[in-house]
């Protein structure tokens, strides 16, 4: 036993046991958000089901089932329920069955012993909606301005048809409303402040005044022509609807404009299923958000994310080198270094909700009004950078990242061995061209390690973000076409507050459930991405600089 | 100067003596003209903290001639050696007092950069440390430091360099390879291109050949004695043997003192300290 343990074996066991725990717990951690998250976008069977209700009638109901739980008798019987049967536990399943709007509730608990059949006919429809989440039921009619067109062609191939007819129309409408009359919008608004700085400066002459008004002029006859255009397209897309049997036998017409696809799950074969299913986690990841946040995409969250952790490297890298450089090699090494070092290593154990704060009194108050009050007073008293925006957000999280790159960009000097620098200063070399031309570049690794760390900790931030500049529901992404293409005044979106969002303040819990595992998986995913994009780049200057190993 | 050497100068003081007449004549070199003489040391003490590494160092270099520094470990060759393009001034808590002149002008004069000194003062060190950039690159660093920026000039001062030392055929059609893929022998002596392509008026060699194999050895030293013809060398060298092969004088050291200063011949046929005799025969060191 002794000579077990002085051989080293017991060692090896704990340290192998207590890497597979952390793998499987990694493994198991991203299953599960994975399965979860992604199953939401497979297109499920829709069932048709008679069931017994407590006052015995029997009713059609169909939906979606997704999820069933067993519960003990004494619960339901204690809330008021009579079970049939005398078993302990008594299964529930739970029912999507949509229709919000016409029926209120969108999920249901149904009893397991009171389902009486189930059905799966092929002809039973999910429509996703614009508003209002899914409707499920059969379709009747399609309706041309009121008139029933479908006795001329099949029902499914007369419905694709106008559907995408007016998918078409609601593309360009959403052209026009968000690019076209947004841009004019924007250049409406420019204007206004041009007039009013001009108007502050003293510098309003009739002439520029007149040269204004006629760019305004301008504007607003590109607007009316849309508006035109946007009548007729209104009035267009209004044409059509199709008319739908719900599980209590109404028949509901939904106009074809608030209709996104319409799916007949129980008729896919698996090769279909699959293509919707693509189609689905695309729109996810490709859409603006619906539905306070709970249907239609994330992609603004992503995009919020991304460009966010992008400006912050921008910012945290030369902030961190820099600071990194003096301390190791121009400032004299002594007490003073130390208590340095010490306090931006404490720095990084700092709460990141404190950054908030700090981000916000000093970025946005202080920073950002005076930026306000300096350069765009013709604004007041809207702020433009006195108010959270993506810059502070960035701005912020640098600097609750600049102590890791200040570290691991310290580190990568004193592993510079001496002989290079020597090397270097024996050529006549200056300390600056040394540093410039030798030493830096070989460090150029360690700071991207200390980069990819940073990354890592402020893709995840979500705390301090919502101090400084995430919101909800940004309408303008911060990168567009209008000059100057990039606004970073403005607030943005991001995947951290998303979940937050949608699993904390929405309206309809069961509906945002799997959104909020999905999105987690995408940041997970966006951080991955984001942390391998760094990690290839430092392997290549690592190569690229290979330090003297013999 | 490296760590472990530094430590050797904490050893307290030997209890050797040596006659101060011997010494200050053993500090010039015979016949030795004034403009034949590129280095001058003169009354130079180094102290690293409060400890004395080097004691009243006297001695004249001779232009365009290979002087190698020998001793034991520890004895302040390589110390005095980094004094004449000032690597001392990187060593935190290092003083120097007298002199050290170059063509008569003071070395350690306020007037002086740094960086132009050590321009015409190169440095070889005892491991190989090219920079981790193609060939090509590694010999022209200095040439860019000054600003050239011509194609030709440089694509002519580098195969120069490296015809110069040796090196041309071998890398001739692996130029732009990193130099970290080199040798250990090719390595030194691109380090030794990379000094002599900004012609340098001196070139100090650190023990160039201590980290190498016997052929690489051999080479570099015949590149000694084929460059002692443009550069005044000084040579540090753990071996005795190649001290003997490759230099015109020798200086011999022994804990901060310089112990005799002779044409090579003398000292290691006719030295006249007994010191020098013992080290040179092997009885210690």
């Amino acid at each position: 036993m002794r000579g077990w343990f002085n051989s080293g074996a017991p060692w090896i066991w704990l340290n192998a046991a207590a890497v597979s725990a952390s793998l499987i717990m990694v493994a198991g951690l991203l299953g599960l958000i994975a399965l979860r998250g992604l199953g939401h976008f497979w297109p499920t069977d829709i069932v048709e089901m008679d069931y017994r209700k407590a006052d015995d009638q029997i009713v059609r109901l169909i939906g979606e089932i997704r999820g069933h739980e067993d519960v003990p008798r004494e619960r339901l019987v204690a809330a008021g329920v009579s079970v049939p049967g005398d078993s302990e536990l008594v299964r529930r399943v739970q029912l999507k069955s949509g229709n919000r709007d016409v029926v209120g509730l969108d999920f249901n608990w149904v009893l397991g012993p009171d389902i009486i059949a189930e059905r799966y006919p092929e002809d039973l429809v999910v429509i996703e909606r614009r508003e209002w989440g899914n409707f499920y039921g059969y379709l009747r009619e399609v309706h041309e301005n009121g008139i029933n067109v479908t006795d001329t062609a099949p029902l499914w191939d007369v419905l694709n048809e106008h559907l995408g007819r007016a998918r078409k129309i609601a593309d360009e409408i959403r052209v026009i409303e968000r690019d076209e009359i947004g841009a004019i919008n924007y250049k409406l608004e420019r204007l206004r402040l041009d007039q009013r700085r001009l108007e502050l400066e003293g510098k309003a002459d009739t002439e520029a005044l007149a040269r204004i008004a006629a760019q305004e002029a301008a504007l607003q006859l590109q607007y009316e022509s849309h508006q035109k255009r946007l009548i007729a397209l209104y009035q267009d897309i209004q044409r059509d609807s199709v008319t739908v049997e719900i599980q209590d036998g109404r028949v509901v017409e939904l106009p074809l404009s608030k209709v996104i696809h319409v799916l007949r799950p129980n008729a896919m074969g698996v090769g279909d299923k699959l293509l919707a299913y693509m189609k689905n986690v695309w729109a996810f990841i490709s859409d603006d958000p619906r539905e306070a946040n709970t249907e239609g995409g994330i992609f603004p969250a992503i995009f919020g994310t991304v460009l966010m952790v992008i400006l912050m490297s921008i910012f945290v890298t030369p902030f961190g080198v820099i600071a990194a450089v003096y301390l190791r090699e121009y400032a004299k090494q002594g007490p003073i270094t130390r208590i340095i070092r010490i306090a931006v290593n404490n720095l990084a154990g700092v709460p990141s909700i404190v950054y908030g704060v700090f981000g916000l009194g000093f970025f946005v108050y202080f920073l950002g009004g005076n930026i306000d009050q300096l350069f765009y007073p013709e604004a007041q008293p809207a702020p433009i950078f006195g108010t959270p925006g993506i810059l502070w957000a960035s701005l912020t999280l640098a600097l609750l990242t600049v102590p890791v790159v200040i570290v691991a960009t310290e580190e990568g000097l004193a592993r510079i061995p001496s002989a290079i620098r020597e090397g270097s200063l024996s050529l006549g070399a200056t300390k600056a061209e040394t540093l410039w031309r030798t030493v830096l570049p070989m460090a150029s690794p360690a700071m991207m390690t200390g980069l990819i760390l940073a990354v890592a900790r402020a893709a995840g931030e979500v705390a301090p973000l919502m101090l400084v500049g995430v919101v909800k529901l940004a309408p303008t992404l911060p990168l567009d076409g209008n000059a100057p293409f990039l606004h970073l005044d403005r607030k943005f979106m991001h995947l951290g507050f998303h979940i937050y969002d949608v699993g904390f303040q929405s309206p309809n819990v069961e509906a945002a459930r799997p959104v909020v595992y999905a999105t987690a998986l995408l940041l997970v995913l966006v951080i991955v991405a984001l942390n391998i994009t760094a990690i290839s780049i430092r392997n290549h200057l690592r190569e690229k600089y290979r330090a003297l190993d013999n | 100067m490296n760590a472990r050497e530094m430590n050797m100068n904490d050893r307290s003081k030997p209890t050797h003596s040596i006659d101060p007449d011997i010494l200050a004549q053993a500090s010039l070199t015979r016949n030795l003209g004034e403009e034949d003489i590129c280095l001058k040391v003169e009354d130079l003490d180094l102290y690293y903290g409060s400890k004395q590494a080097l004691n009243k160092i006297n001695m004249h270099i001779p232009r365009q001639r290979v002087t190698a520094f020998i001793g034991p470990s520890g004895c302040g060759k390589s110390t005095l050696l980094r004094c004449f393009n000032r690597m001392n001034d990187l060593v935190d808590g290092v003083r120097i007092d007298g002199k050290m002149l170059l063509d008569g002008q003071d070395i350690y004069a306020k007037s002086v950069n740094v960086a132009d000194l050590r321009r015409r003062i190169g440095m070889v060190f005892q491991k190989p440390n090219p920079f981790p950039k193609s060939i090509y690159e590694n010999v022209a660093y200095g040439l860019r430091l000054q600003g050239v920026r011509s194609r030709r000039v440089l694509d002519e001062v580098v195969e120069n360099a490296l015809r110069g030392a040796a090196l041309w055929d071998e890398v001739k059609d692996r130029m732009h390879d990193n130099a970290l893929g080199l040798s250990g022998g090719q390595q030194q002596r691109l380090v030794i291109a990379r000094a002599i392509a900004i012609e340098p008026e001196v070139l100090l060699l650190d023990e160039p050949a201590s980290a190498l194999d016997p052929i690489s050895t051999l080479k570099i030293e015949e590149l000694i004695y084929e460059l002692k013809t443009r550069f005044t060398i000084i040579i540090v060298t753990h071996n005795m043997q190649q001290a003997a092969r490759v230099s015109d004088y020798t200086a011999f050291m022994y804990v901060g003192d310089l112990v005799e200063f002779n044409d090579t011949n003398t000292i290691f046929t006719n030295p006249k300290e007994k010191m020098t005799e013992d080290y040179i025969t092997g009885r210690y060191g």
